[in-house]
C-alpha cells in the first residue's frame, strides 16, 4: 500500500483527511508542512523545538514507541498529555492509516 | 571596541564558511555566538553524528566538519566573541554598532546573521495573563536564589531544572510547592528520589498529575490555581511562580531589530540574501524564502553570494572581479 489517510485537526477544530505516501520516508511533520498546516519545525526534525507537537486522538497505540530524545522534549511541554508526540519523530507507515492527530504546538510558536 | 568589516552572528558551519568567502574578497570577519564554543548545533547537539550530504564527503562527523571549517578559515584570521549573546544593533555613519549581553561592542560595516535556530529561551506555559506577572512574581529562571528566601514559592515542571531548583530552594524558601503533570520524573533519578524524600519528610509540597491553570494577583502575583488529575481545582497562595518547561528556540533580540520576519525566520532577497535593512544579511537556517531548504549545503551557497554583495555594499566604487581559488590560491591576511 503506497498511500494512507490521516485525519488532522487544526487549531480551529476543523478535521480534514489528507493522503500520505508511505514510500517516501516522510515524517508526519513533513507531511503537515507540505499540506500547509502551521507547523514551524524550527529545528528541522531533530526533536529540539517541539513546534510540531501533536496529540494523537485515535491510533496512538499503533505507533512505534517514542525515543528518549522525544520523551525528554515532550516531558518539558506545559500542555503535554499521554498521547503527545512530536510529528517529526513519526515516519509515515501503514499502521498510521486512519489516525487522527490534533495540532498542539505552543501558541507562541504559530 | 572591536572593529571589523563583517560581524557574523552565529559561529555554526554557515557562519564559519562565510569567513572563507569573505576572506577571498579580503574582508575581515568577527564572529559572535551565545554558545561557549564554535560549531553551533553541530558541536552543541550532535558532534558525533554523521552528516551525509556535504559534497565531497560521503560521510563526515558533525564535529569533524566544524574542525575542518576552522582549518579552512584559518588563513583569514577570524576573531571571536563566544558565550555572549548579541542584544542590540544600531546604525552608525559607517555601518553598524552591535552590543552583546556582556557589554562587548563591535563596530562593523556589514552584519551577517547566521544564527541557525536562534537562541534558546524559556518556554512559557499557555496561561491567560501570565505575561502580566512576568517579573512581578513569575520568573522563568532562577538568577539569584536569594530572591526566594523565606518566600512562598511554586515551581512547575518535571525536568532536571525543576527538580534541582526544588531541592535547592527548599533549603531557603518558606514554602515550596512543585507541580508536575506526571507521576514520575524524567530528570536525573537521584534528584527525583531526593524530591520524593523531601515530600515524604513534609519539607516540600509535591502535587503530581496536576497542571497550572491560572495565575492571579493585584499588580503582583499572589495566587495560582492548579488542576489535579480528578479535575478538582486548588488555589494556592504564592509569592513566586517559577515555570520550568524547558527551552525553545526563538529569534531572541534579533526580532526587535526591525527586520522583516515570517514565522520566526528572517525574510531575504535570494539575489544576495540581503534583508530589508541595507548592509544586513541573513544566511543559513535562520532565513526564509520561497523554496528554502534548511541544509548546511544551502547555507554555504548563501554565504558565497552574501560575500560578493557585502563587498559591493562596503566598496560601491571598487570593481570586483570573480576569481577561482584553483587559479589564484588563497591570499591569507
Amino acid at each position: 500500500m503506497a498511500d494512507i489517510k490521516i485525519r488532522v485537526q487544526d487549531y480551529t477544530g476543523e478535521i480534514k483527511e489528507i493522503e500520505a505516501p508511505t514510500d517516501m520516508n516522510l515524517s508526519l511533520m513533513e507531511l503537515l508542512k507540505a499540506n500547509e498546516y502551521p507547523v514551524l519545525a524550527t529545528c528541522g526534525g531533530m526533536a529540539l523545538c517541539a513546534t510540531c507537537h501533536v496529540k494523537v486522538e485515535e491510533g496512538f497505540e499503533k505507533l512505534s514507541e517514542s525515543g528518549d530524545n522525544e520523551l525528554d522534549m515532550i516531558d518539558t511541554l506545559p500542555n503535554a498529555e499521554y498521547n503527545s508526540r512530536l510529528a517529526c519523530q513519526l515516519r509515515l507507515n501503514d499502521a498510521m492509516d486512519g489516525m487522527l492527530v490534533r495540532l498542539a504546538a505552543d501558541e507562541n510558536d504559530l | 571596541m572591536i572593529q571589523t568589516d563583517i560581524c557574523i552572528i552565529g559561529a555554526g558551519p554557515v557562519g564559519l564558511f562565510s569567513v572563507f568567502e569573505a576572506g577571498l574578497l579580503k574582508l575581515r570577519c568577527h564572529l559572535v555566538d551565545a554558545l561557549p564554543q564554535v560549531g553551533g548545533q553541530l558541536s552543541e547537539i550532535y558532534p558525533k553524528k554523521p552528516i551525509y550530504d556535504i559534497p565531497g564527503f560521503p560521510t563526515v562527523k558533525a564535529q569533524e566538519l566544524v574542525d575542518n571549517l576552522m582549518e579552512q578559515i584559518k588563513p583569514f584570521n577570524p576573531t571571536f566573541t563566544l558565550g555572549e549573546r548579541l542584544d542590540t544593533m544600531e546604525k552608525t555613519a559607517t555601518g553598524f554598532q552591535l552590543k552583546t549581553s556582556d557589554g562587548t561592542e563591535i563596530d562593523c560595516k556589514v552584519v551577517v546573521i547566521a544564527g541557525g535556530l536562534g537562541c534558546f529561551e524559556p518556554r512559557k506555559p499557555p496561561i491567560v495573563d501570565i505575561a502580566k506577572f512576568e517579573g512581578k512574581g513569575v520568573h522563568y529562571m532562577v538568577k539569584d536564589p536569594e530572591t526566594f528566601r523565606d518566600k512562598n514559592v511554586i515551581l512547575a515542571g518535571g525536568g532536571d531544572s525543576a527538580l534541582d531548583w526544588t531541592i535547592e530552594l527548599s533549603k531557603i524558601a518558606k514554602k515550596i510547592t512543585l507541580i508536575h503533570r506526571n507521576e514520575t520524573f524524567r530528570g536525573a533519578p537521584d534528584s527525583a528520589e531526593k524530591v520524593f524524600d523531601l515530600a515524604k519528610e513534609g519539607k516540600i509540597n509535591l502535587l503530581l498529575k496536576s497542571n497550572l491553570t491560572s495565575v492571579s494577583g493585584n499588580g503582583k502575583l499572589n495566587a495560582v490555581k492548579v488542576q489535579g488529575a480528578d479535575k478538582s481545582e486548588l488555589e494556592l497562595e504564592a509569592d513566586y511562580l517559577i515555570p520550568l518547561f524547558g527551552l525553545s528556540p526563538k529569534l531572541g533580540p534579533i526580532a526587535e531589530w526591525g527586520l522583516s520576519i515570517d514565522k520566526n525566520a528572517i525574510e531575504v532577497n535570494t539575489t544576495d540574501y540581503s534583508t530589508n535593512i541595507p548592509g544586513v544579511y541573513a544566511i543559513g537556517d535562520i532565513n526564509t524564502y520561497p523554496g528554502k531548504l534548511k541544509l548546511i549545503l544551502c547555507g554555504f551557497h548563501e554565504g558565497a553570494l552574501m560575500a560578493q554583495s557585502a563587498f559591493k555594499h562596503i566598496y560601491p566604487d571598487k570593481h570586483l572581479s570573480f576569481k577561482y581559488t584553483t587559479v589564484n590560491g588563497i591570499e591569507s591576511f
